[in-house]
């Protein structure tokens, strides 16, 4: 239990963010979601409703079903598959970079005060500034085309992974060191059979943060010029005067965030088992 | 076979948490440390398991000088320090990495069985009660064998009946292999019910107050009884020496 102290994350941030991804017993779990549907199902019938009884005119907030359509078209006609694909590369791509980038720096930073004394103080100033502001520098740096595009959104991601992470290392507890230490680990093994493990699941969260923010400023990236993508079919919908398909990027963009960050959840699961959370004593 | 001579241990805070502190310990005795807390009873362990390094003096483990965690010197802390995401038989076998697969795992069952977990390798320390959490820890530590074992109150964080079945779980195990023990307590029945000899000790600087041989035969591999009149003498001859000490902290606590 105690060597676990450091590692437990706060059981409400858990259990808000956590639903649906692990199986559960079918009636609880079922009610649950149905549960969870009931808020936005709700609302998108009495907006249709609304609508249709022509107590509203649904011009700049379509109903759900013009919605529907919407995306029934666009999928059909084969552009939605094409603006999610180069969407998702970006966000890929610069996730990659910028999880690579936030862990390589905590992991110098957690290993040796020297190192954290030298990065830190800088890579805080770093983070202060709003990443929007570096767009017109990496235009002019990187140009108008997808390289500038995943810079800034590794921009996004680098930061909160690597905060998350250093904060993580930085917190395992003295005490499961000091039994790695008893029984003579070399500092490579104290590394990888003590310090790794220990700073899962707080790395997790700190991934979930970065790809959160890569779908962020993947928008603003594909807001600085671009001919595909989700960001582009808001644009073209704002400047066409085209709501609905306004709307049916952001349900898209709702759908993918989800998806990716319960895939991220699921991957990590199997590594997380031993956990001993509030969520998982609910569940138990 | 382990030998203290006249170790010191100053903070850098100037705090002097051991002086001169020399003392003899024989292969496969047992020997209980006590003490009222800041007498330097802990210092004292982490020093022999090569945690902390002494400001002077020196340990030797059959002529060998330790100045840093050493193979033939095994720990169990107060709390149980199991590793959370490893099983129970994993963290048993932590410390036995090297060790052929075959070989470790007959040490693990065999550690397993002796701590009457035997079935329950593959559970999560979360699901451990106290108690069979230290006993896994126990078993961590002498599973790679130790020569000697230092134990740091091992037990003090559990009920009185846990308590009791722990320290009979120890000399069970201390009878497979017999290591030299060196355990820290607070507890002056424990004390009494586990050791071969007393060190007392106390306070201001951390030093040696008396060192009491417990003559009565133990029942191995149980521990002795505690209550009889043989211990009661030695329990209060124990009291007599820690008193000093108490009063001298009594002092501030009665200014206050």
């Amino acid at each position: 239990m105690s060597a676990a102290d450091g590692l437990i994350e706060t059981p409400g941030l858990r259990a808000a963010q956590r639903p649906g991804v692990f199986p559960r017993a079918l009636g609880a779990g079922g009610r649950r979601a149905l549960l969870g549907l009931a808020l936005p199902v709700g609302a998108a019938l009495g907006w249709e409703l609304a609508v249709r009884l022509g107590l509203a005119q649904g011009r700049l907030l379509p109903a759900p079903s013009t919605l529907l359509a919407t995306l029934a078209e666009l999928a059909r006609s084969g552009d939605l598959a094409l603006h999610v694909r180069a969407t998702l590369a970006r966000v890929a791509a610069g996730f990659a970079l910028g999880v690579a980038a936030g862990t390589l720096l905590s992991v110098l930073a957690g290993a040796s005060g020297l190192a954290r004394t030298v990065l830190d103080p800088t890579l805080q100033g770093l983070r202060a500034i709003p990443s929007i502001a570096w767009v017109p520098l990496f235009i002019l740096w990187l140009g108008i085309f997808e390289t500038s595009k995943v810079a800034l959104i590794a921009v996004g991601v680098a930061f909160p992974v690597y905060l998350g992470t250093l904060g993580a290392i930085l917190s395992v507890d003295r005490r499961i060191i000091e039994v790695g230490r008893s029984f003579r680990l070399t500092r490579l093994q104290l590394a990888r059979r003590i310090l790794l493990p220990a700073v899962l699941p707080q790395y997790v969260v700190a991934l979930r943060a970065g790809l959160g923010l890569g779908w962020m400023f993947v928008v603003a990236a594909e807001f600085m010029g671009a001919s595909e993508g989700l960001g582009y079919l808001l644009l073209d919908g704002q400047q066409l005067g085209k709501p609905a398909q306004i709307m049916a990027a952001i349900v898209v963009f709702a759908v993918l965030g989800k998806l990716t960050d319960a895939l991220l959840v699921a991957a990590s699961a199997p590594f997380l088992r031993w956990e001993d959370t509030a969520q998982r004593a609910a569940e138990g | 076979m382990l030998r203290l001579d006249g170790l010191s241990r100053t903070y850098p805070t100037g705090t002097q948490a051991l002086a001169h502190l020399t003392l003899d310990v024989g292969a496969g005795e047992i020997v209980a440390i006590v003490g009222g807390s800041g007498c330097g009873k802990s210092t004292l362990l982490r020093l022999v398991a090569g945690l902390d390094r002494p400001s002077g003096g020196r340990i030797e483990l059959d002529g060998e000088a330790i100045t840093a965690p050493h193979p033939g010197v095994g720990i169990v802390f107060q709390e149980p320090r199991l590793l959370a995401w490893l099983t129970v038989a994993q963290n048993i076998g932590f410390g036995i990495a090297h060790l052929p697969r075959a070989e470790r795992e007959a040490r693990i069952a065999t550690a397993l069985e002796r701590i009457g977990l035997a079935g329950h390798g593959g559970r999560w320390p979360r699901e451990l009660s106290g108690g069979q959490a230290q006993r896994v820890a126990l078993a961590r530590a002498l599973v790679a064998r130790p020569r000697v074992l230092l134990l740091d109150e091992p037990f003090s964080a559990l009920d009185a009946f846990t308590r009791a079945d722990l320290q009979e779980h120890l000399m069970a195990l201390w009878e497979d292999s017999r290591p030299t023990l060196l355990l820290v307590t607070h507890d002056i029945d424990e004390a009494l019910a586990l050791a071969d000899r007393i060190v007392v000790m106390r306070p201001h600087p951390g030093r040696i107050g008396t060192m009491l041989s417990v003559p009565t035969a133990r029942p191995r591999p149980q521990p002795r009884p505690t209550g009889t009149p043989e211990a009661e003498a030695l329990k209060r001859q124990i009291l007599n020496v820690l008193r000093p000490a108490r009063q001298q902290m009594a002092l501030p606590a009665a200014a206050e």
